[in-house]
């Protein structure tokens, strides 16, 4: 299968030629399949944002390629912005972006700009607005008089509404309580069934990563460190920790025990593997392994 | 009474309305009383009136009924305003916006020089409170270029630099990396232990309530759980209900004690929780474990 | 992009510049932009531009850094000459169509270039070099004697140091909220000018709104920190001249004095 997203050797330079030159990028190649849930982890200044911002072409490689369902991105500047469209990208604290007199309107802004008719965009807002939750009656009020949680849920509907078949968010549950964390995810997992879309996750929470995603890539100096599955990427608690990174608690409650000498096996990143496996040893006689 | 920092008796706060219609009631009648030194965690999701309560005790916010009360000094008397703020120091979620100078040390001045504190005296104090938060070397830097975690820091010292008795923090790492978040709760915890301040740290994060002696967790204008972190942890379906995710240790603890597995649920930290399962696999009995 | 601006920014050091009190780097400024508006001819021009080199040397602050502040500003200083050059009266050197260029056209283009080029950087030095709070500090005493006229000097110069403070987060927010709209398939950069306006309303609108949150939080920020205007304020860094700011003041006359001797002369 072609991977819906593709970075062959991609390096990013910041003010090159002045002092202030830095290398957020370095030689990355990745690519992302169709459909995949992948998280994005990494320590503030790592190179996340600025690798994100390469995927749907607002930010231009110094050096190497991005390629969007097999085509380079930069080909044409037509193209370039088309990949905006299919790829989304909903900023940190999006709520901060809104503008417009109304919900409907600021939702509306993503489709009206790739040129659609009304009826599509009408069709296409109140499904972007199903997604994330948002009550038909606030459609007309004004996004700035509603609460803290809901302006967010309305800047993810505005990216949701262009029906990306990649949508990366930065931190969305950023500042939100449990409740707000957990819905918003919930409203991300949705989008994601609904249009076999990808989903890029950057999050600093481990435990929210843990129990969502595929696949884990871990940038470290602007170079993707680690990547594979929540169990794999986990294992490695050490390098994880030397990065400036954590797992998740349950993670550590069980290497813990390893380190105690209790024959457990430390793979579990979710309370619910964790409790599945002490009952069996518990109750059942020991882990099956 | 004599060693409360802050008592807090049947308070009662309405958000005024800007339709002048009638207002959106916060408390009606909270009583809460903050013990000199100590560390209190308050807990509670978005809205629930923890950023409300915490404005009522350094005088931002004025009780409508009931009062509080900051050593000794009651909130409502004008002439206390400036003691009681010198006091009763508070650091908020975004840096970003408290900081009014673009050089450390300046901007750490600030509340000293309201205060009307002599130059010198100025001078020590600021170096004592950058060297307080670890941020001495930085003293000259421009704060826009610090990280997050670091602009906390100077926000904190900002504070210090009045030499209040008591810090009430507002969420004062949601908008921090997991780095960021470490460096500023170290520094709270460091204030607590050696410099004897009391805190009062505002947060949904389970994990940063962990770290408190007590834990006051609210919803909807009123306090639904006080006591240890223990104490109040254990009470997973009460927090459950409230909108409130217990950390994953005690979750974890929690689902064993469902299924019967008799763990407590106050074995908060990683290696509590990890002994308390280990001693539980100890014993249970080989030949069970085996015979299956 | 906007990240270059170095506009209100300060940028630490010790040089003897640096440590110049701001009353006297204040003054200063004044007197430079004085000198530069009576300079006549190139002879003084040279002279103003010496002193400007010396004072960026002395203060250890990279020609680069200026030279980065000063490019948004290139527009307008192309179009000043521009319209010198095309606007002035005198002896025709070339024609074409309904332009003509003259001999005093050129002239007045490159002064007026000269003159605003280091006027601008003349001032980046005051804001390069010295602290915004010290800046306000030495505002607020310069413009001392206006408080019995009910003028409220200490209001305004917080109000300045605020504004500097806040210039790089502004810019840094306007960044961001760029790129998020271009997320979402604003286009600044096609159609006429009415549309590239309309194309403005996603970006000033979410910053006018951040400007007025982080101006709240913060008044209760200041507030919190017992902030209460400047009745019985001290300071942490006392003003206080020294021996090099009565020599910057004898030099500052001295350029004066010089200017005032050239422009006699025609110079």
């Amino acid at each position: 299968m072609t991977p819906i997203i593709e970075l062959q050797n991609v390096s990013h330079i910041y003010s090159p030629g002045t002092p202030f030159e830095h290398a957020a990028l370095r030689n990355v190649s990745l690519s992302i399949a169709p459909g995949e849930f992948v998280g994005l982890i990494g320590h503030t200044g790592s190179g996340k944002s600025t690798l994100i911002q390469h995927m749907n072409g607002l930010l231009k490689p110094t050096e190497g390629k991005v390629f969007f369902g097999g085509e380079d991105i930069w080909k044409d500047p037509k193209f370039t912005r088309q990949t905006r469209f299919k790829v989304g990208l909903v900023f940190q604290y999006p709520e901060y972006q809104l503008f417009e007199e109304t919900v409907y309107k600021d939702i509306a802004f993503g489709p009206k700009n790739m040129g659609l008719s009304e009826d599509e965009i009408r069709e296409r807002v109140y499904r972007a607005a199903g997604f994330v939750g948002i009550e038909k009656e606030n459609m007309e009020k004004s996004p700035f008089d509603l609460s803290g949680g809901q302006k967010r849920r309305v800047a993810i509907a505005g990216v949701i509404a262009m029906e990306p078949d990649v949508l990366i968010l930065d931190e969305p549950t950023a500042g939100l309580d449990p409740v707000g964390r957990q819905s918003i995810l919930q409203n991300i997992r949705d989008y994601q069934k609904a249009q076999n879309a990808a989903v890029i996750m950057v999050s600093h929470s481990m435990e929210e990563i843990a129990s969502n995603v595929d696949r884990l890539i871990v940038m470290d100096h602007g170079a993707p460190a680690m990547s594979g599955s929540p169990e794999e990427v986990f294992s490695h608690a050490q390098e994880l920790v030397s990065m400036g990174l954590n797992v998740p608690r349950v993670t550590q409650v069980f290497l813990q025990l390893k380190k105690l000498g209790a024959d457990v096996d430390s793979s579990v990143f979710t309370v619910e593997q964790g409790a599945q496996q002490l009952l069996s040893m518990l109750k059942g006689g020991g882990r099956d392994a | 009474m004599e060693n409360q920092a802050i008592t807090v008796k049947k308070l009662v706060y309405t958000y005024p309305n800007p339709d002048g219609r009638e207002g959106i009631q916060v408390f009606q009648g909270l009583d809460l009383s903050i013990e000199q030194g100590s560390f209190v965690a308050v807990l509670g999701h978005n809205g629930c009136g923890k950023s409300t309560l915490a404005k009522h005790f350094n005088a931002i916010l004025l009780p409508l009924g009931g009062s509080v009360h900051v050593y000794g000094m009651d909130t409502l008397d004008e002439n206390l305003l400036l003691a009681i703020r010198q006091q009763v120091g508070m650091v908020f979620q975004n840096p970003d916006n408290q900081i009014v100078s673009n050089v450390v040390e300046e901007d750490v001045a600030f509340a000293p020089e309201n205060l009307g504190v002599l130059s010198d005296e100025i001078r020590t104090r600021v170096d004592d409170a950058l060297k307080a938060v670890g941020m001495y070397e930085y003293r000259k830097h421009a704060p826009h270029l610090l990280s997050g975690g670091q602009k906390q820091r100077i926000a904190i010292a900002g504070v210090i630099a009045m030499q209040p008795k008591c810090i009430v923090l507002d969420e004062p790492t949601a908008m921090l990396d997991p780095r960021g978040r470490q460096e500023v709760l170290q520094t709270i915890l460091r204030l607590n232990r050696e410099s004897k301040i009391t805190v009062v740290l505002i947060t949904h994060h389970m994990d940063e309530a962990a770290l408190a002696d007590r834990v006051v967790a609210m919803a909807s204008g009123k306090i639904v759980a006080d006591g240890t972190p223990q104490q109040v942890f254990s009470q997973v379906e009460l927090l459950d209900n409230v909108g409130l995710s217990v950390p994953e240790t005690t979750q974890l603890l929690y689902r064993l004690r469902q299924a019967g597995v008799d763990v407590p649920l106050s074995a908060l930290s990683v290696e509590d929780c990890a002994k308390v399962i280990y001693d539980c696999l100890q014993h249970t009995p080989k030949n069970r474990r085996t015979s299956q | 992009m906007l990240k270059d601006i170095t506009l209100g920014q300060y940028f630490p050091g010790t040089s003897v510049i640096h440590k110049l009190d701001p009353r006297t780097k204040l003054v200063w400024v004044i007197v430079y932009i004085i000198a530069l508006f009576l300079a006549k001819w190139f002879v003084s021009y040279a002279l103003v531009l010496v002193v400007l080199a010396s004072i960026i040397a002395t203060s250890k602050i990279h020609l680069k850094v200026i030279l980065r502040g000063m490019k948004p500003l290139l527009l307008i200083i192309l179009l000043t000459a521009f319209l010198n050059l095309f606007y002035s009266q005198g002896d025709v050197v070339a024609q074409f169509w309904i332009f003509k260029i003259t001999r005093q056209g050129i002239r007045n283009a490159i002064f007026m270039m000269l003159r605003i080029t280091m006027l601008v950087a003349g001032t980046f030095m005051l804001t390069y070099t010295t602290s915004p709070i010290a800046l306000t500090d030495g505002l607020e005493n310069l413009l001392g004697p206006l408080k019995k006229l009910h003028v409220p000097v200490h209001e305004l110069a917080m109000m300045m140091c605020i504004a500097l403070r806040f210039i790089p987060t502004l810019i840094e927010e306007t960044d961001k909220i760029m790129s998020a709209q271009k997320a979402r398939g604003a286009d600044f950069e096609s159609g006429d000018l009415i549309a590239r306006a309309k194309a403005m309303v996603p970006i000033l609108v979410p910053l006018f709104i951040s400007a007025f949150r982080r101006a709240d939080e913060l008044a209760t920020a200041m507030e919190c920190r017992c902030y209460h205007g400047g009745e019985g304020r001290t300071r942490l860094n006392q003003l206080r001249y020294a021996g090099r700011d009565y020599v910057a003041y004898a030099l500052g006359l001295a350029l004066i004095a010089l200017i005032v001797v050239l422009r006699t002369f025609g110079l």
